[in-house]
């Protein structure tokens, strides 16, 4: 079972449906018996970074996720879950992340080239950069799906692929050992994103 | 780089998708499932469902397609008609769309842009705009076309990106149904006042009119359609090589 962390952050319809459209059971859930139990985590997120990292507080699920993402379980942050991977984020001032991965979440804003429209929002070439199992079904010059004004900065030695947008490389997705995070919505990104989800459940 | 996006429309009334010239006598064509999957098979970007008598007749939209197509399709969803308040937002937002669009629920009362964006993001919201000339001026029309509004459409569309939304929809009743090519001078006029993504609407009759589109306003972030597509007379999937052999980015 491949837990999808219910913590009042985004809409988790796609999410859910698209692992049952690919055959794999999940459940969407905030009860730590459950998340201690599956075989992989999920940790979508929209909204602001502060939001998020509070509810997950309030939740009480911060140190159960630490310790199951260290203890080895595949998991997956989507992009704000990515972003709450990471050491601190500037999202209308300075938060602390779940540290899992070493890096810094920074406003698009003022590095894009000016005119550059934000949010980054639609369809971009993915650049992978290493190989890695979770793209083990995709091709180079494939496209997914990005909705986001903040970037992950300052984590090259965990990037594994990005996109460019204005000027920038956009991390587009990072592994540290058995922990992943895209930045894009694989269950937005067609049949590409489906494919990447299919690699995830099958790690 | 950004791929400009293709995206078709459907227009669902009676749990059937539809198509008029003008918006007078629409036509049933598929249904709307089918219809879906057989665009996000051709390569679609996005889809966009509007109820299109929402307005009108206050009905709701039809729930249950909406969840069929979000459980089978994962691609990008926007949904519009009869959006009027936050309920409604949750109630399409619960059924799997990621985008909602707002067009007369906004005209009769203009807070709900911001109050929406407030909740869920500027990227949830889309302010659709249905425009027509009148006395040389573009104009706002209400209920799918019916009901001139008096609201100018550049200083509504500037006003509705600064409340918050995160993409316009332009759509010409000049040009919808007319298959001549999109209303480019339209377009420019709002792409010069607005910096938010906008989607083209109205008027596409072959895959040239959406080349023309994007070479002629580079700021135009899609061209979304209907009938074209609805009864194959420009195939997607072609479009959009077409599209990217004559430089235009696009996601094959």
């Amino acid at each position: 079972m491949i837990a999808i962390i219910n913590y009042g952050v985004g809409n988790l319809f796609s999410l859910s449906s698209s692992l049952k459209y690919l055959g794999f059971q999940s459940e969407i859930t905030a009860d730590s018996k459950k998340i201690r139990g599956a075989d992989k985590i999920i940790l979508p997120g929209v909204g602001a970074f502060s939001d998020a990292k509070n509810k997950l507080e309030n939740a009480g699920l911060v140190p159960m996720l630490t310790s199951e993402a260290l203890g080895g379980k595949p998991f997956l942050g989507i992009c704000l879950g990515m972003q709450l991977l990471f050491e601190l984020s500037y999202e209308y001032g300075e938060h602390e992340g779940l540290s899992l991965i070493k890096g810094k979440v920074v406003p698009m804003e003022n590095r894009v080239a000016q005119g550059v429209k934000i949010p980054h929002m639609g369809w971009n070439e993915l650049v992978i950069t290493r190989k890695d199992p979770i793209f083990k079904y995709v091709d180079k010059g494939e496209y997914v799906y990005y909705v986001h004004s903040y970037f992950a900065n300052e984590c090259a030695e965990n990037t594994i692929a990005f996109s460019t947008y204005g000027g920038i490389n956009v991390t587009g997705a990072v592994v540290k050992n058995n922990i992943y995070g895209t930045q894009f919505h694989p269950e937005k990104s067609g049949d590409t994103g489906l494919r990447i989800l299919k690699a995830f459940c099958e790690l | 780089m950004l791929a400009k996006r293709i995206i078709p429309c459907l227009d669902i009334r009676g749990g059937k998708v539809v198509k008029g010239t003008n918006f007078e006598g629409v036509r049933d064509v598929a249904d709307p499932v089918e219809l879906a999957e057989f665009y996000n098979n051709s390569g679609a970007d996005e889809l966009v469902f509007y109820d299109i008598t929402a307005s009108y007749e206050e009905r709701k939209l039809f729930s249950d397609t909406l969840i069929k197509v979000a459980s089978r399709i994962f691609i990008p969803l926007t949904v519009g008609g009869g959006i009027n308040s936050l309920d409604d937002f949750e109630r399409v937002l619960g059924c799997g769309a990621d985008k909602v669009s707002v067009n007369t629920g906004a005209i009769r009362d203009p807070s709900l842009i911001e109050r929406a964006a407030k909740k869920y993001g500027d990227q949830c919201v889309v302010l659709s705009m249905d425009i027509k000339r009148f006395d040389g001026k573009f104009m706002i029309y209400s209920k799918g076309g019916r009901e001139a509004t008096g609201i100018e459409a550049v200083e509504w569309a500037y006003r509705g990106q600064e409340s918050g939304a995160g993409e316009l929809v332009v759509n010409s009743i000049d040009t919808d149904g007319v298959k001549g090519g999109f209303d480019l001078p339209m377009l420019e006029a709002i792409s010069k006042r607005c910096h938010i993504p906008i989607i083209a609407s109205g008027g596409a009759g072959k895959s040239d009119d959406f080349l023309t589109l994007f070479k002629e306003l580079p700021t135009i972030d899609a061209g979304l359609a209907a009938s074209v597509f609805h009864f194959k007379q420009v195939n997607i999937k072609e479009l959009k090589k077409m599209l990217k052999s004559n430089g235009i980015p696009m996601r094959i």
